[in-house]
Formats: structure tokens, sequence, C-alpha cells
């Protein structure tokens, strides 16, 4: 008797924590958790003026090769310009201190991400620094605003 | 014609009276509630029965079911350069729809028959009567235990079959369809919030009650017969289904997220 109920128990014990588990893992999806750049990597920061709805985790991307995570997003409360972290892999630890950051947009209508352009500096970007250069979100809707109000598209700055 | 009408009412009185017979039913389980868990060796035994030997079903379908998902919302999005997409659409319908409804039918066929079919069986066998001679409560020792198992493993079990679907879809999405598994998690992330789960639960629970119920009230007024207790297992497949659709249109249509 003692076994089997034992087998049950333990079987019933594991099913009710593998469900926990599941509902954890769902909710966890709600929540953004960052980290999911695999192995060694180091953090840089970029200011965007606007970062439309990029999000964390998504891509951020070398020459179209995804080379790194979006691991936070926060807002500046003194110059009130958005504060992205990017973790990249440190495979690529290479990257000149005026390398250039831009948010851009997979497809027409697609999720946002990181494009990285190198610059051509001798010094590199290390642990914690931040990209100087950096172009914002370009928002389709206000292109298109312009363009109906003006007749022609002005630089937004 | 008259005949037809009086054969309508007939039928009309027949369901009447099962259905008043169910409600019944449940409201007598009711008071059983609180004094259950006091013996919880009896409803450890039933998770076991009918939540933990039903998981590898439930795995295995929920694993499938996302990965078809991806495969076939991949065909639609690609075209409109979405396909990073593909991982929010298969969570949204995996964690709102699909996720408690499937499991919740694959529980009806896999344990809501097996309940019917085992008490139909006690009833046939006059096993529930001896349990009465004996001033064992049948409803107490062999009713309650089953639907409350029931009730605690039809949404733990929807829980594996979305997140395995969701695992599912990553799968096919980054393995096989070429997707970045960053954007396909952050879209997931953008899409999915805590009302997309907590209504998946709610569903979940809604069909485990409905599922648990029928299958012990079907088997506990099962014909003592062999075609009764086939019956009583059909019967609770059947009726638990239709109801689980049904349940399903009405709570969609009232947590439907204002958009």
């Amino acid at each position: 008797m003692s076994n089997s109920a034992r087998a049950i128990d333990v079987s019933v014990g594991l099913f009710i924590l593998l469900g926990l588990g599941a509902v954890t893992f769902l909710v966890a999806q709600t929540f953004g958790s960052g980290g999911l750049v695999s192995g060694e990597f180091y953090t840089v920061q970029a200011r965007f003026g606007h970062v439309g709805d990029l999000k964390v985790r998504a891509p951020v991307s070398l020459a179209g090769v995804t080379i790194g995570r979006v691991s936070e997003i926060s807002v500046d409360p003194i110059d009130y310009k958005a504060i992205v972290e990017l973790r990249i892999s440190s495979q690529f630890d290479q990257l000149p201190v005026d390398t250039d950051a831009t948010i851009a947009t997979t497809g027409l209508l697609g999720g946002k991400y990181i494009e990285l352009g190198p610059g051509g500096d001798v010094e590199v970007l290390k642990d914690h620094d931040e990209i100087q250069i950096t172009q914002s979100a370009i928002l389709l809707e206000n292109l298109i605003g312009k363009y109906l109000l003006t007749g022609n598209a002005e630089p937004k700055e | 014609m008259s005949k037809v009408i009086r054969d309508c009412w007939i039928e009309f009185g027949h369901f009447a009276a099962t259905f008043g017979a169910f409600q019944i039913f449940s409201m007598r389980l009711l008071p059983y509630m609180p004094g259950a868990f006091l013996r919880p060796r009896l409803i450890s035994e039933q998770i076991y029965n009918i939540g933990a030997l039903s998981l590898v079903l439930i795995m295995f379908g929920g694993l499938f079911v996302g990965m078809v998902l991806a495969l076939q919302s991949y065909s639609t999005l690609a075209e409109f350069g979405q396909a990073d997409s593909i991982g929010a659409f298969a969570a949204e319908a995996l964690v709102r729809e699909l996720g408690p409804v499937i499991a919740a039918l694959l529980f009806a066929g896999r344990a809501g028959s097996a309940v019917a079919a085992e008490v139909g069986l006690m009833r046939a066998t006059d096993q529930i009567a001896a349990m009465e001679l004996m001033a064992v409560d049948p409803i107490r020792r062999v009713v309650v235990p089953r639907f409350i198992a029931g009730v605690i493993s039809v949404p733990l079990l929807a829980a594996i079959f979305s997140a395995l679907g969701v695992l599912g879809a990553c799968l096919v999405g980054t393995g096989l369809l070429g997707v970045d598994s960053g954007a396909f998690w952050s879209q997931i992330q953008g899409r999915i919030d805590l009302q997309d789960v907590a209504s998946g639960l709610l569903k979940s629970l809604v069909f485990g009650i409905s599922a648990s119920l029928m299958g012990v009230y079907e088997g506990y007024f099962a014909a003592p017969s062999a075609a009764g207790v086939s019956r009583a297992a059909t019967r609770t497949v059947v009726i638990t289904s239709v109801w689980i659709l049904l349940f399903d249109f009405i709570l969609t249509a009232l947590t439907l997220p204002e958009v």
C-alpha cells in the first residue's frame, strides 16, 4: 500500500507543480523579463526622443543580424528622453564609440527593433557606456499627418 | 397533430425532469465541499487518476496545437511582413480560447467519461447500494472527491496546454520559420496581459466544474446495466462538450476587452 500510495503522492505533487509552473510561465509572459541574451554580454545605453512601441526584448541588430536585446526602457525625468538599455553579446565588443543607434521597423507595420550603425572611431564602447548618436522612431502617423496638412514632408527637427 | 404536440410535451417533461434532477444533485454536493478536504487522500487519489494521467494527452495536444497555429498563421502573416507576430497570435489564441476549450474537451473525453463509467459500474454492480447499507455515504466517499479533483485538475491542465502550445509555437516559429526569438517573445509580451491569463483561468475553472459535475451525475444515475454504463459515458462526453462550447461563447462575450 505504502509504495503505490507514495507513487500517487509523487505524481500528484509533480502534476500540481507542473500546472502551477505553467500558470507562472503564462503570467511571466505578461511582464517582461530580460536576460534573453545567452552567454556573456555587456550593456550600453542610448537616449531617444521617442521610442514608438519598442518593447523590452526587441532585437538589437547590426547590419541586419541580431547581436543583442533591449533589456530595459525607462524615461529620464530630467531631460524627458527615453533611456533604452541594450544588452549586446560580448562577441561584438569592438563597436566604435561613435556608433549610432536607430529605432527601425520590420516591414511597414512590424515590430520595432534597434539598428546599430558602426562609426569609425578607434575607441570602442565599453560596459555602461552611452551611445551618443541616436535617431528616434519614425512615427508613421505623424509623417502622414504632415503630408496631408502641408503637402510636403518637412524633417521633424 | 395532437400526438406530435403530446410527444413534444412529454419530451420537454423528460428534459425538465433531468435538468431539475441535475440541479438538485449539484445542490446535494454543496454541503460536502468543506468536509471533503478533511480526507485529502481520497481527493489526491482522484487527482492522480483524472488529472495526472491526462497529462500526456494534454501536453501532446498543446504542443501540436501550438506548432500548427504557428505554421498556419505564418502563411497569412508573412504576406504582410508580420511573421514576427505569429507568437503573439498563437499565444493570445491559446491563452484566451484554445487552451481552456481544447484542454476541457480532451479532459471530458479522457477523464469525464472514465468517471461516468466507473461510478456507473459501481451503481450497476450495487457497490453504491452496499455502501449505503454500511452507512457509508456514497456521495461523500465516491462522488465528491472525483468532483473536486476534476475542478482542481482542469485549470492546471489548461494552463499546461497553453504553456506548451506557446513553446510549440516558439519551436516552429524560431526553429523552422526563422522568426527572431527576441521579436517572438517581445510581441507576446506586448499582446498578452494579465486579464487574458485570468480570463483563460476563469474559463477553465467553469469548464472543469461542468465536466466533472456531468461525469459524476451521469455515472451516479446511470441505468444499472451494461448499456446504461455506456450510455452514461457517451452522454457525459456529448453534454459536456456542448456545455463547454456554450459557456465558452458566453464567457468570451463577457470577458472580451474593449478594443
